[in-house]
């Protein structure tokens, strides 16, 4: 018996199977593999788009199912656009987003760096320092709650005991101009972990004998860091700036938890907003057409993000 | 022979003590809140089992996500409640979309008379179209916001000395909104027992209805009104009148002068947890809580007296709680469902149900000769009964309620813009709203 595992296979298809395909061209075979996974996507992802699309054009409720659906033109379009309070919950996006980067960057790369190093404990430190991702969002959101309380929480009185001033003096979560800074810090303290470890898989990946030529060249290592590190890190950074920038763009769990969008508006995110005009005011088509918006502008910064990416590993 | 004779009457005795109806028992959901006076109705509701022989199950949500999950099954014709304890401002969508059972044909039928129930309750819970004599609802537990104060903090001889050089008065219940304010500005840091404490708790949050429930507090009082008395849906100056300008004034002094930090975002729960913790001497709550604080070991029994809504310069009012129980139109059981609002309105359940920490809107309850003094909120809650005022219970009550969120939010707690503005806006949001809905 001799052959490949495409002849046993072959081998081992049933007589009744084997006559019903016989004939068949192999593009005919690849399409009927191909036809389930197809399927799937028109349906759960294709229908329901082109479904929204046309969902926006119009003024339907979905808790009004006996109500008339009329055809409006690109009237939620203009609406949206044109509210002032829309482009606050972007700007409050768009400044929740910045910062968790930035942050997340920094202190992740300086972590993996340091973890990087060899030293005793350091597994340990890796770790504990992976805890926070590991919870649920939920969970986070409500304990951070509790200490940012005023009266009892730990970090009023961590900032009093560093500043001298009084903990009930500030209100991380009800204070308007602190708290798009409480929602950063906290998915920072969660998140920061996750930027981490892509930086330390990039870290590790880069070859001992690198660093070593650039040794024999008398190349400092301020100049190692900057010229090999850097450069050759920076792919992986740019994907865990991808994950992490995608990944808050659509936060919603941990921010309702935290502040409920509050107070006012000033901590309310796209997706916070994006909910309660979907699900709790009912304007279907309206919320259809924000969607809509935030899928444009999403595919479109990531469009250009990935190719700026691709243009990176290429070097 | 004898055997078969004993097994005979083993038989007959069994079917005898089977309930009446178990021929065609059903399994019935109950949907409602999750909360205290929920626990009661579980025990209530025994007596409903034992009668008819139909087996009660209960779907209890928290107050935050109770809207959002209940309405999602409304909506969606879930076959989930069979009874539900809907909120009073989900009965114009009840009514409209069709997911509550219009009870006027089994009121009539079954004798039942919404005359026997107080009117504000069957305005509040039952009616649709507002003022009309149709019934989507039976009165299932009456509610109104109220206030709480700490008693014994009050009769301390010198802080009553204190207060009454200062304001020249009593430190006593207030009678007007501004004697509440001063009262909670003269508790706010004061170091009592060692601790310092605050003035008042008051409704802030703004993910559901917290605010809102707050706010109108202030606002009916001061003049605000929902609409046009004679032109449905005309809110310009009625909802922003400078009436209703100087309540919000009022709701961002009385939050900014006299709540305790972080109270940003508080609604029941955390009110009733400031005060029972002793962090304020007035709390802003529903009624529902009152059995709760007279009988907790610290701040229960004398520490604690109960007040309606103190009067404004242009009114005294207070905001409706509480929720009408309806038959979801869905439901499979519809009979057996109708049979427990038959069993439930009786007056003796009613009755039972007050006793067992429920709050009956039934007259002959409330009204009977012993219940002012049966408790030592009663009276509170009479007099609050008597004042009250509703929220919009429009089909499209959540995107009013939202914007309401949202603009009063802005404007007291996080101080952006002025109340004018906010109460403008709200005009706006309000008007686009019954735009859409093709009432104006």
């Amino acid at each position: 018996m001799s052959g490949t595992t495409i002849d046993h296979v072959a081998r081992a298809t049933p007589p009744k199977v084997a006559r019903r395909i016989k004939g068949l061209s192999d593009r005919a075979i690849a399409w009927i593999f191909v036809a389930p996974t197809i399927f799937l996507l028109l349906a759960i992802n294709i229908f329901p788009l082109l479904w929204t699309i046309y969902l926006s054009f119009t003024n339907y409720r979905a808790n009004r199912p006996n109500a008339e659906v009329s055809w409006i033109g690109t009237r939620n379009y203009e609406r949206i656009l044109g509210d002032a309070d829309i482009w606050l919950t972007m700007q409050a996006t768009a400044h929740f987003l910045f910062w968790t980067l930035v942050l997340q960057v920094l202190i992740g790369f300086t972590l993996a760096w340091l973890i990087n190093q060899k030293f005793k404990g350091n597994d340990l430190w890796t770790t504990i320092i992976v805890l926070p991702m590991m919870l649920s969002p939920a969970v986070v959101g409500n304990f951070w709650t509790f200490l940012y309380q005023p009266q009892i929480g730990l970090f009023n009185y961590v900032v009093a005991f560093l500043t001298g001033a009084d903990p009930t003096s500030f209100s991380m979560i009800g204070d308007v101009s602190l708290a798009p800074w409480a929602i950063v810090i906290v998915d920072t303290w969660m998140w920061t972990p996750f930027v981490m470890l892509i930086c330390l898989a990039g870290l590790r990946s880069i070859p001992d004998s690198i660093y070593e030529a650039a040794e024999c060249d008398r190349a400092s290592k301020w100049r190692q860091f900057w010229t090999i590190t850097v450069p050759m890190v920076l792919p992986f950074l740019m994907l865990a700036v991808l994950f992490r920038g995608i990944e808050n763009f659509k936060m919603f769990d941990l921010v309702v938890q935290l502040t409920g969008g509050g107070p006012g508006n000033t901590t309310t995110l796209t997706s916070i907003d994006l909910k309660r005009e979907a699900f709790e005011k009912w304007r279907t088509g309206y919320s259809s057409a924000y969607a809509i918006i935030l899928f444009v502008t999403v595919f479109g910064l990531a469009s250009i993000y990935v190719k700026a990416l691709n243009k990176v590993k290429e070097r | 022979m004898k055997k078969a004779h004993l097994f005979a009457a083993a038989m007959l005795t069994a079917v005898s003590a089977m309930p009446a109806h178990d021929a065609r028992a059903d399994d019935l959901t109950l949907c409602w809140a999750a909360w205290d006076p929920a626990n009661a109705l579980v025990e209530l509701s025994k007596d409903f089992e034992a009668k008819t022989g139909h087996k009660m199950s209960f779907e209890f949500v928290p107050w935050p996500n109770f809207a959002d999950r209940m309405l999602n099954e409304l909506n969606s014709g879930g076959k989930l409640c069979d009874l539900m304890i809907g909120d009073s401002q989900w009965i114009g969508l009840g009514a409209e979309a069709g997911h509550y059972v219009k009870l006027n044909p089994f009121f009539e039928k079954e004798g039942i008379s919404m005359d026997d129930f107080i009117p504000a309750t069957v305005t509040g819970y039952a009616e649709w179209p507002k003022g009309t004599p149709n019934y989507w609802a039976l009165p299932a537990y009456a509610d109104v916001v109220g206030w709480t104060y700490r008693k014994d903090w009050f009769s301390k001889p010198e802080l009553q000395a204190e207060f009454k050089e200062k304001y020249g008065r009593d430190l006593a219940p207030p009678q007007t909104l501004e004697e509440l304010k001063d009262i909670a500005t003269f508790f706010q840091g004061r170091e009592i027992d060692g601790k310092t404490v605050y003035g008042a708790a008051i409704y802030t949050e703004r993910g559901s209805e917290g605010i809102t429930m707050g706010v109108t507090n202030a606002l009916y009082n001061y003049g605000f009104k929902y609409e046009n008395p004679d032109k449905p849906y005309d809110l310009q100056g009625y909802v922003n009148s400078k009436g209703a300008v100087a309540g919000l004034e009022f709701y961002k002094a009385l939050y900014d002068c006299c709540t305790p930090p972080g109270s940003s975002d508080w609604y029941m729960s955390e009110d009733i947890d400031a005060y029972k913790s002793g962090q304020v001497a007035l709390q802003m709550n529903f009624a529902f809580i009152w059995p709760g604080v007279n009988a907790d070991p610290n701040v229960g029994g004398d520490k604690s007296g109960y007040f309606a809504n103190p009067a404004g310069p242009d009114g005294h009012f207070a905001q409706l709680g509480g929720q009408g129980i309806s038959v979801v139109s869905y439901s499979d059981h519809q009979d057996a469902a109708l049979e427990y609002i038959k069993w439930f309105a009786q007056p003796e359940i009613q009755a039972k149900w007050t006793a067992m920490g429920g709050a009956s809107a039934m007259r002959s309850v409330v009204e009977a000769p012993d219940f002012p003094d049966k408790t030592p909120f009663n009276k509170a809650f009479l007099e609050s009964m008597a004042i009250v005022k509703d929220f919009w219970a429009e089909p499209s009550y959540a995107s009013l309620l939202l914007s309401m969120q949202d603009r009063v939010h802005k404007y007291v707690i996080a101080g952006e813009g002025t109340a004018q503005e906010a109460l403008d806006g709200l005009v706006e949001d309000w008007t686009e709203v019954f735009e859409d809905d093709g009432k104006l």
